[in-house]
């Protein structure tokens, strides 16, 4: 018995240092502050899409809170843009960059509100606070899909519940997915610097306070896949980026 | 000390209930699958951190999960229950050890459960849910068989049956093929490969599929195991037909084999062409459990009329035991 005794004390013992030393909040380790130059320069551009289709009615039958949250039909958010242009297009700086960059102390959102997320594609920096909220007065549950980082999947079961998660290591694109409602997708880059856009119904995007250089940058699209180009820029200087989409042939 | 007996018609008729629970429960975990619904709720034990999340019934997905879990908690207690009453009841030891066992199975299958939620549906687990489930369900199956009025009375000092013992040895057979056809099909189901040949009755319009990956071969195995219980079915039907002095068990046993396997194959086909629907992907899964209980009901059934062991029964007198078969089966065994 006293062995068996001096095992469960050292279990328990060994329980509460972990409860103790594990209890904080995740915390990732935040990129060195300000470590690298703080650029003047701007990437514009926009994204055009030809001959493509466009966004279709979504069937949100599977819950019937979520139909009285639409007044219209709901559409889905892969096309958005106007004619012959393409917004929720992830445009962001893939290489070229040097040094470490501050991240931004603002948490990125993502909000389930009328049973879509909100914002369908965005951008969060490594170690960037990201708050995760339900607006909707039904039950959804947030399922990331990494392939770096750590997959998660958790519920959200009333309104304006939240919750915070930080990713540690650059990934793009993350989907998020709710099982509850199989239409509802969020597509989030992870990036260690702040040089990302997102781009509007009219197609355009802007990424500021660039630093002089020569950078290969991307253009992502969810169904459309991805276009890269080289882009050279110097101080208080604009470039402009253009990136055109067309759907896959055959 | 309780007073044990033999046949019991509450307790066999509580077994029977078991067993066509267990039916229902499979059903409902096919649904889950066939809807994608496995991660539409996220936590495990509880539901959204309470025992019934808020509207989960008009909700089809969480409707769904939630719904198999809820049956599966009944399952659960109705299995215990059983578990008890046999075990106060049963006078044979292996029946009542049949019953704890069965107990045990359906815990561990919560566990597998559980798990494969919280670690996102991996398809080693999954699988092992999915089988674990058919085992579970064979397992009331015997011990609904096994509680019978018929079991504990089937000519008892009689000689075997004719054409009991090649029966017995086809629907063995049967039995275990049906069996690795579930697991095949959970391994297919569970790692996305239930549309990796798109045509049906053909195979890429050929017989052969023209190419081979992981999931083409799952599937085309699949196919080619249906085969191979079809076949079985019909080997064993005709020998069924073949026995006599064997009462109406075998035959009620071999038209409802012949009727499932055809029904099998035929929502096995509208899976594949409507695109994994729902509905016969759901049925498809109860078909097939339903199928393989049938065939262990056929084996055990013309094992019991080829001579197979007797326990001692109700009146507490040892029943003699006749000379064994040639096919002798050692699963199931005596007092």
């Amino acid at each position: 018995m006293k062995k068996y005794g001096f095992v469960m004390f050292s279990l328990l013992a060994v329980g509460l240092l972990g409860v103790a030393c594990g209890g904080a909040p995740e915390e990732t380790p935040r990129a060195a502050p300000a470590s690298a130059p703080v650029g003047t320069a701007v990437i514009t551009g926009v994204v055009n899409y030809t001959n493509g289709d466009p966004d279709t009615a979504i069937d949100m039958n599977a819950d019937p809170v979520c139909l009285t949250l639409h007044e219209d039909e709901a559409q889905t958010q892969k096309v958005v843009g106007d004619p012959g242009k393409l917004g929720n297009a992830f445009v962001y700086i893939k290489s070229g960059l040097s040094g470490s960059y501050p991240v931004s102390d603002e948490p990125a959102i993502l909000n389930q509100e009328g049973c879509m997320y909100s914002p369908h594609v965005s951008g969060v920096q490594v170690g960037q606070r990201l708050l995760i909220r339900n607006s909707d007065p039904t039950l959804h549950n947030v399922h990331a899909l990494p392939t770096v980082n750590a997959e998660f999947n958790k519920g959200q079961p009333f309104q304006n519940m939240e919750f915070d998660h930080t990713f540690d290591k650059p990934e793009v694109m993350i989907r998020f997915k709710c099982d509850v409602h199989p239409w509802m997708s969020s597509y989030m880059g992870v990036l260690d610097h702040p040089f990302f856009a997102v781009s509007a119904a009219d197609g355009s995007y802007s990424i500021d306070k660039v630093p002089a250089g020569t950078y290969t940058v991307e253009a992502w699209h969810e169904t459309l896949g991805t276009k890269t180009m080289e882009v050279t820029v110097g101080d208080n200087a604009v470039a402009a980026a253009n990136f055109d989409f067309a759907p896959a042939s055959g | 000390m309780s007073e044990r007996s033999g046949y019991q018609a509450g307790r066999h008729r509580f077994a029977v209930l078991v067993a066509c629970c267990v039916v229902v429960l499979i059903s409902a975990g096919a649904l889950v699958t066939s809807t994608e619904s496995g991660l539409s709720v996220p936590d495990w034990p509880l539901s959204y951190g309470s025992l019934n999340p808020p509207n989960w019934w008009t909700i089809s997905t969480v409707r769904a999960e939630h719904g198999h879990r809820l049956i599966a908690g009944t399952v659960a207690m109705l299995t215990v229950l059983l578990a008890v009453w046999t075990g106060v009841k049963e006078e044979r030891r292996w029946v009542r050890t049949l019953a704890w066992s069965a107990v045990a199975v359906v815990l561990a299958q919560a566990l597998l459960g559980g798990l494969t939620v919280l670690f996102f549906l991996p398809t080693a687990i999954s699988v092992s849910h999915a089988a674990l489930a058919e085992i579970f369900l064979c397992m009331t199956v015997t011990l609904a068989l096994v509680t019978s009025r018929w079991w504990h009375e089937a000519r008892r000092g009689a000689p075997a049956a004719t054409g009991a013992g090649p029966l017995f040895r086809a629907a063995r057979v049967t039995a275990v093929l049906v069996f690795a056809q579930i697991l095949v099909g959970a391994v297919m189901r569970h790692s996305g490969a239930g549309l990796a040949i798109p045509d049906f009755p053909l195979v890429f319009g050929g017989l052969v599929p023209p190419r081979f990956d992981f999931g083409i071969a799952v599937h085309y195995g699949h196919r080619l195991g249906a085969l191979a219980v079809a076949i079985a079915i019909v080997l064993t039907v005709i020998r069924a037909r073949r026995v006599r002095d064997g009462g109406s068990g075998p035959r009620r046993l071999w038209i409802a084999m012949a009727v499932l396997v055809a029904v099998q194959i035929a929502l096995g086909g509208a899976v594949v062409l409507t695109g994994k629907d729902a509905l016969p992907n759901t049925a498809h899964v109860a078909t097939g459990a339903t199928l393989l209980a049938t065939s262990l009901l056929m084996a055990l059934t013309s094992w019991r009329l080829a001579g197979g062991r007797r326990e001692r029964v109700s009146v507490g007198a040892a029943v003699p035991r006749r000379a064994r078969p040639a096919a002798q089966p050692d699963g199931v065994g005596g007092a």
